[in-house]
């Protein structure tokens, strides 16, 4: 029951911002349905896989969905997702993580500016 | 679109992978972004980022199984009752206008920040607790 909750709320989540919904999964999978912190990302990962295959057939419906623009974007991102996940395995990473927490800083600004 | 927007496309896109990788997300936080930036519209890059989050979490999933850190019936079932939450939330956004939809995703990006920064202090004092 409180899997279906995590998934119902990363759901929610995952449509409305275009995103995969593991910024609330990951966190819940920690706390409340008590996995390590890798098996979490781990599971998220795959949970998000469903996740965004139904919000693609959603929108795809609508026209939303540009397949040439997710190519160039989703196709360097399964290097960089294979790097990260075994980087993930050796490393906490913690330094990494501040410099992306200022990327997104930074990017955030960018869209307020535009 | 020019090369130098095509680079910067494809390097946050890897930047993207990883930071997928290592914190389990879909890399939808820098997808949008980078789709806003290549001139798609608020709704249309969302759309997008979802159809790019999927090879991207494959991939990364996989990767994860061979180190034995994926449980397949929890992400199955996250995931299935995920699908409802889809419909509510597609709802949603295709009912806001695409300036609002900007600023919360803006604010979206920040709180993941903060996020980000909170989950870091806290495995680092996992690891070193005598000094918290």
């Amino acid at each position: 029951m409180r899997l279906v909750a995590i998934g119902l709320a990363a759901g929610v989540f995952s449509a409305l911002f275009g995103v995969g919904g593991g910024i609330i999964a990951v966190p819940l999978l920690v706390l409340v349905a008590r996995l390590s912190e890798r098996e979490a990302t781990a599971t998220s990962l795959a949970a998000i896989g469903i996740t965004a295959l139904a919000g693609v057939a959603v929108f795809g419906a609508r026209g939303e969905v540009r397949v040439g623009y997710a190519a160039l974007v989703g196709l360097p991102a399964v290097a960089g997702v294979l790097a990260g996940t075994s980087l993930q395995q050796r490393v906490r990473a913690s330094t990494l993580t501040y410099g992306f927490a200022l990327l997104l800083v930074a990017v955030g600004i960018l869209l307020l500016w535009q | 679109m020019s090369a130098t927007t095509i680079a910067l496309a494809i390097a946050l896109g890897l930047a993207a992978g990883v930071l997928a990788g290592i914190f389990g997300v879909g890399g939808g936080i820098l997808f949008v972004p980078t789709l806003v930036l290549l001139g798609l519209g608020q709704l249309e890059a969302q759309a997008t980022s979802l159809l790019a989050i999927i090879p991207t979490v494959t991939a990364g999933a996989l990767n994860q199984r061979r180190y034995g850190h994926l449980r397949v019936r929890t992400a199955v079932v996250v995931g299935v009752a995920s699908i409802v939450g889809v419909e509510i939330g597609a709802q949603i956004a295709t009912s806001l206008p695409e300036s609002a939809l900007r600023r919360l995703f803006a604010v979206l990006l920040f709180i993941v920040a903060a996020q980000l920064v909170w989950r870091a202090r806290r495995s680092e004092r996992a690891r070193y607790p005598e000094s918290s």
